[in-house]
């Protein structure tokens, strides 16, 4: 067990006007680690991910990634260049092709030579298995493989985690499967991972450790199976109950 | 007298107004860039007095017809002791009613590249100034292209009220020689084919321009997906 954590959040608030949604969440990720966040809707759970890279700052509270303080950090951008983004939506460049997409941070942010940056950019693709689409623009993806783009694009930047805020959320349950492949991959492979995600098969099978949140609390945090077994609060059963009579347990 | 040999006789003259469109529509839509992209900029990333004091030129040059906007130039602002020469007075005119419309044109192709695509760029390390030239640029270029298109046809052929205030451009040329000709029609309608040859190639070009640089998925062409 390492002494020092990767991650370190602590008492982390934030308010969208006068709807506060986080109200004092604190938790860490070791290296290699993947955590799940779960809960209802608008509980916070993809703010603390906006938090986490200050896309979104916190209106109180502290994180840390390794020994550098993110919520005071001058230099956001070195920050950002080490924790990996998967957005729901995937966030793809449309002018650019996938290898274009997964290249451009490599040269335009971490300086690498053309050259380089595509030789990484193409062992990504290959990565989540998508070598033969390096020339395709994200239109001419599907959604499944617009997200796998996009992984391999965090991937690309080495991070020391990646963040996945709802990942397959926009997909067809048919294309769930595709990107819930690649992260359980991740994930068996050492990268560290906090993932926000209804998938209640992937939490389970994954994670090391889930997180219920529900009214911008923890409400519970634990081995998954004791979780989904025998939980201590009433309403996390209820919610992990209702989640996968919901979406099944399948999906990887 | 044969109307060709008459087009053939006007044409000289024809010509040297058209010189004198196109300088003035060239100056209209430079004034209608340099003015029109910062006001973008200031829509877009502005401050909220910024986007007030923005929004208040765009209502006004849109509102004012453009013959009462050059006529002001022209007969009004020598009463305040400024004048200008009508070449000037007809480009400023133009050209601060065109930096409005292009600035919708521009704020529209900037908003519309979207904040997921801003959010993923920053998110890769990237600073505000590298993700708008290398993410949002790019593509609200190739977007902003039919509607510049458009707008600089609306241009050029607006140029043609200049000669309300005494510019000589391709309509005023016309006029002397409808004076001494007493055939406005054969007149008017080589004047309208000027404009029409003018407008066309200025489409035309854009449109080249549009074709080499599309993406697909990008602008009204693309959106077609060949996955499947």
């Amino acid at each position: 067990m390492p002494t020092k954590h990767l991650l370190k959040i602590e008492d982390l608030h934030h308010s969208f006007g006068s709807n506060q949604v986080l109200k004092g969440v604190s938790f860490s990720l070791n290296k290699g680690e993947t955590k799940v966040i779960v809960g209802p809707s608008g509980t916070g759970k993809s703010t603390i991910l906006n938090n986490i890279i200050r896309l979104v700052p916190p209106d109180q509270g502290k994180i840390y990634l390794e020994d550098t303080e993110i919520t005071a950090t001058k230099k956001i951008n070195e920050v950002r260049q080490q924790i990996g983004f998967v957005f729901q939506d995937f966030g793809l460049f449309n002018h650019l092709t996938a290898l274009g997409n997964i290249m451009v941070g490599l040269t335009k942010v971490k300086k690498m030579t053309k050259q380089a940056a595509a030789e990484l950019a193409l062992n990504e693709l290959d990565r989540v298995g998508l070598k033969e689409f390096s020339d395709s623009y994200p239109s001419q993806l599907s959604g499944g493989q617009k997200q796998r783009v996009g992984i391999a694009r965090a991937l690309a930047m080495q991070p020391k985690l990646i963040l996945f805020d709802e990942p397959t959320s926009s997909l067809d349950p048919e294309l769930t499967g595709e990107v819930l492949k690649v992260m359980r991959n991740l994930a068996e492979d050492g990268m560290t991972m906090l993932v926000v995600t209804h998938e209640m098969g992937f939490a389970r099978s994954v994670a090391d450790e889930l997180i219920f949140m529900e009214g911008g609390h923890i409400i519970e945090q634990g081995d998954p199976e004791q979780l989904f077994t025998e939980p201590v609060h009433q309403r996390t059963r209820e919610f992990l109950f209702q989640l996968t009579d919901l979406y099944g347990e399948g999906g990887a | 007298m044969d109307n060709l040999d008459l087009i053939q006789q006007a044409l000289p003259y024809l010509l040297e107004g058209t010189v004198v469109t196109i300088e003035l529509t060239f100056w209209s839509l430079l004034i209608g860039i340099v003015i029109g992209l910062p006001l973008a900029f200031g829509q877009v990333y502005g401050n909220k007095a910024l986007k007030f004091v923005i929004a208040i030129y765009e209502r006004l040059a849109r509102s004012i017809p453009l013959l009462v906007m050059l006529l002001l130039l022209n007969y009004g602002l020598p009463r305040l002791g400024l004048r200008i020469p009508v070449f000037r007075a007809a480009v400023i005119g133009i050209g601060l009613r065109s930096a409005a419309y292009q600035s919708q044109i521009y704020r529209g192709a900037i908003q519309s590249v979207g904040g997921s695509q801003l959010k993923a760029a920053l998110s890769l390390g990237m600073s505000r100034f590298k993700a708008f030239f290398y993410i949002i640029a790019p593509q609200a270029i190739r977007i902003a292209i039919p509607p510049v298109a458009n707008e600089s046809a609306i241009v050029l052929k607006d140029t043609s009220l200049a000669f309300t205030i005494g510019v000589v451009e391709l309509l005023r040329q016309g006029e002397y020689y409808i004076a001494t000709s007493n055939k406005p029609m054969v007149i008017y309608l080589t004047v309208a084919f000027i404009y029409f040859v003018l407008t066309t190639l200025v489409n035309g070009g854009l449109s080249l321009f549009e074709r080499k640089y599309q993406i697909p998925g990008i602008g009204i062409e693309g959106g077609h997906s060949d996955a499947y």
